[in-house]
């Protein structure tokens, strides 16, 4: 049949079963959204900033396991995409972003609104496409769903000129895709996975180092059984947190710069790293000479690349860590590692970092535990990046499978409002929490409009210290306490502004009144808003300088020295 | 540290706009060393061939050989310089060549199997091919007449023998229409 260029783009969407996108029209775009009245199956939620309709759809990938779809036009629209993009592409999210484009004959004459989008995003999509020709969208569609949900997820961008979605041409969508250059390898190698059991078998202090990519193959039984069946602890990277449920007697928490003190130990002196769907990012790794250095390391991940990018493998294995782990569970031995497991709960005595600090003041790891307790560790929670980032992920036990989103590999701040919006559309009777700095707040609350528009009912923490804290903890340990630029002195009545959109809000000054305002929150139907007013000098801990290693690991003040702080 | 030294790949990617920006953009970013890059048409009309010369060690050669693989339209990456091969850039030298000296270029040029393939009052142009040693001979002895302009290809190599570049055996078939050997490329 003939169609549009536009209607393809729909017809496309619904093919790839796309219920919902998030966007803002504009001119170049437009002839796509004026076919938008045909198909009423595709939900179009409309955001008030284009990083806004990234994220969300973000959000929405992440909550889901489907792909989210983000709609800009050109120029302007196309470049406030680019941070969305290039969050997705350091986290593997699969995202289709579909941007306007001037017509064809105006391309390079520097016409209104004209922008190289896909020059621009060349580094930060898996892959993208200026589609010069209507005939072409189908197959061009087909090509970008699937490569973007399939092998290492990541964001695809599919550029298209006005006079393309005006143009019409035979609409034949395509049942496979043929892509010579694009297999991405599922099953991993035989041999491997019998040489990875045997170094399990011989080991006698292993450790599980899960990431990302055993949620996105949603290898969650697969690594709990791998786990008891070899007794073998877990420690979760920033994003692999809720792959593992986090009252498991062999979960040990996340690693790294912020990580648990303990199990930074526990791996400089474990002789077996099972690393599955992780990259040995710097944050986990620190100074890469002195990580891990008793080690074997078995890498499984379905990007090549990563494998012996950063460390030294002994057994690379690549695959879909799902059909990894579930060769992996029926080729390892029973095995116990009890005095293993008891020097590591020794190690957790000794170095008692995870715990939150006693205080009558109002700690933001305080209000994340009681959050924790109340909600039963089973909400989903959406975060940005720094400080209110780090004590989510420590102090939150998270018992649900893929219950945490954050901007891990970017370090996004402003994720956390329309990434929580995306996420809570996707899993709409859940409880979402977005917990947010009084920063990252600040970049995307323009987002409040549209979720009160579509009625989502997403929570917000904002754990208010009137800093870019993390910066500012890092001048206080690292630049002899000389703050620039850190101190937000102007901030809004967050509470007064949620009156303004119409959302309900309280604020919280005292630790008394924590566990109740959350319960009101969520008692209350919509979305809502907490103002917690923190201790603004709280810093993170523990605290691996960067580039350092464990022996340089700041555990923070003990119990004592808090005392004499106040 | 590991050794460093010269590897020549060589990479049979799709046709299409851009391609040539995705490759240069990702050694670009990643910070690797790309010593000389040649591009043209493959043996399938859809295809190209780049011969990268890249400096590194193993490590880097590795990471340089899957980062291509990630792009798309990258089909097949080989790294050459381990299987036996022909190497070859074309140079085009642009020389004074006098009266008194025109002699001696010739000389020159015959003994390097070069060509001249254009001649002017006071100037020659000159075609070599061969290994990049040999090209940096001719280019030094031709050096004192007075080098005017210069254009290197940068390399193009094969493996030698059955095998088509990349390790596969050539099929008898890979026509622009079958082309078994690339659509089996893992």
């Amino acid at each position: 049949m003939q169609l549009t260029g536009g209607q393809m783009v729909c017809e496309s969407l619904l093919r790839e079963g796309v219920e919902v996108m998030f966007g803002l029209p504009g001119g170049a775009i437009l002839p796509l959204y004026q076919t938008f009245p045909e198909y009423p199956q595709l939900k179009h939620i409309l955001v008030r900033h284009e990083q806004g309709a990234g994220h969300a759809a973000d959000g929405y990938a992440r909550a889901s396991g489907k792909v989210g779809v983000c709609i800009a036009t050109s120029g302007p629209g196309a470049t406030n995409l680019v941070t969305a993009l290039a969050t997705a592409m350091m986290d593997s999210v699969s995202i289709v972003a579909i941007t306007g484009q001037v017509p064809r004959a105006a391309i390079g004459r520097d016409a209104f609104q004209e922008t190289d989008s896909t020059g621009i995003t060349l580094p930060i999509t898996k892959h993208n496409y200026l589609v010069m020709h209507a005939s072409e969208l189908p197959r061009v569609f087909k090509e970008a769903f699937h490569i973007a949900r399939t092998g290492r997820p990541g964001p695809v961008l599919i550029d298209i000129p006005r006079d393309v979605l005006t143009e019409r041409a035979e609409f034949e969508y395509p049942d496979s895709v043929k892509l010579r250059g694009y297999k991405p390898t599922l099953e991993g190698h035989g041999q491997m996975i019998k040489r990875a059991s045997r170094l399990i078998r011989e080991s006698q202090r292993p450790l599980i180092l899960a990431g990302h990519g055993v949620v996105i193959s949603g290898a969650f039984g697969e690594l709990h059984e791998l786990a008891e069946k070899a007794q073998i602890p877990v420690i979760t990277t920033l994003l692999g947190i809720s792959s593992f449920r986090e009252d498991h007697v062999l979960s040990l928490g996340m690693p790294g710069m912020h990580g648990m003190a303990f199990n930074n130990h526990a791996i400089n002196q474990a002789d077996l790293l099972v690393a599955v769907g992780m990259r040995f990012d710097d944050r986990v790794t620190g100074r890469l000479s002195a990580f891990a250095p008793h080690a074997k390391v078995i890498h499984v991940d379905i990007d090549p690349a990563e494998v012996g990018k950063n460390v030294r493998v002994e057994v690379p294995i690549v695959g879909d860590a799902r059909h990894v782990l579930r060769a992996l569970v029926r080729e390892v031995e029973p095995a116990t590692h009890a005095e293993w497991l008891k020097q590591i709960d020794q190690l957790r005595d000794e170095h008692p970092s995870h715990k939150v600090p006693e205080s009558d003041k109002l700690l933001p790891q305080y209000i994340i535990h009681e959050l924790s307790e109340v909600t039963g560790g089973e909400a989903v929670l959406v975060t940005g990046v720094g400080q209110h980032q780090m004590w989510t992920a420590q102090h939150y036990t998270f018992r649900r499978p893929n219950s945490w989103i954050t901007s891990g590999g970017l370090g996004t701040m402003g994720f956390e409002v329309p990434a929580a919006m995306g996420a809570q559309i996707a899993r709409p009777g859940e409880t979402v929490w977005s917990i947010a700095g009084d920063g990252g707040f600040q970049m995307t609350m323009s987002e409040l409009a549209t979720i009160v528009e579509n009625e989502v009912p997403v929570k917000f923490a904002i754990i208010n210290n009137n800093f870019l804290g993390a910066v500012r903890q890092l001048q206080d340990l690292f630049f002899n306490g000389v703050r620039v630029a850190v101190g937000y002195t102007g901030n809004p009545d967050f509470v007064k502004l949620a009156e303004a959109y119409g959302i309900w809000a309280v604020r919280v000054t005292e630790k008394a009144h924590v566990r109740q305002a959350i319960k009101d929150a969520m008692a209350h139907p919509g979305p809502a808003i907490i103002d917690f007013r923190v201790e603004p000098e709280e810093n993170v801990y523990p605290h691996i300088p960067a580039g350092e290693s464990v022996a340089e690991m700041l555990e923070g003040p003990t119990a004592e020295e808090r005392i004499w702080q106040r | 540290m590991a050794e460093v030294s010269e590897h020549t790949i060589s990479a049979l990617v799709e046709d299409l706009p851009g391609v040539l920006t995705r490759v240069t953009g990702m050694f670009r970013r990643r910070g690797f060393n790309i010593s000389s890059l040649a591009v043209g048409h493959s043996e399938v009309p859809s295809l190209s061939r780049m011969t990268f010369v890249v400096q590194g060690d193993e490590g880097v050669v590795e990471q340089v050989t899957k980062q291509l693989y990630k792009l798309i339209d990258v089909v097949r990456v080989s790294d050459i310089s381990q299987e036996h091969m022909v190497s070859r850039e074309l140079a085009l030298v642009k020389v004074k060549a006098s009266q008194a000296s025109r002699a001696e270029i010739i000389q020159l040029v015959d003994i390097f199997r070069a060509n001249i393939i254009d001649v002017a009052s006071d100037l020659m142009i000159i075609e070599v091919t061969g290994a990049e040693d040999k090209i940096d001979s001719l280019i030094e002895l031709l050096r004192p007449f007075g080098l005017r302009e210069m254009m290197r290809t940068g390399r193009v190599a094969m493996a030698r023998g059955a095998t088509a570049t990349g390790g596969r055996p050539v099929s008898a078939a890979a026509t622009a229409e079958s082309a078994p050997d690339v659509e089996a490329v893992p």
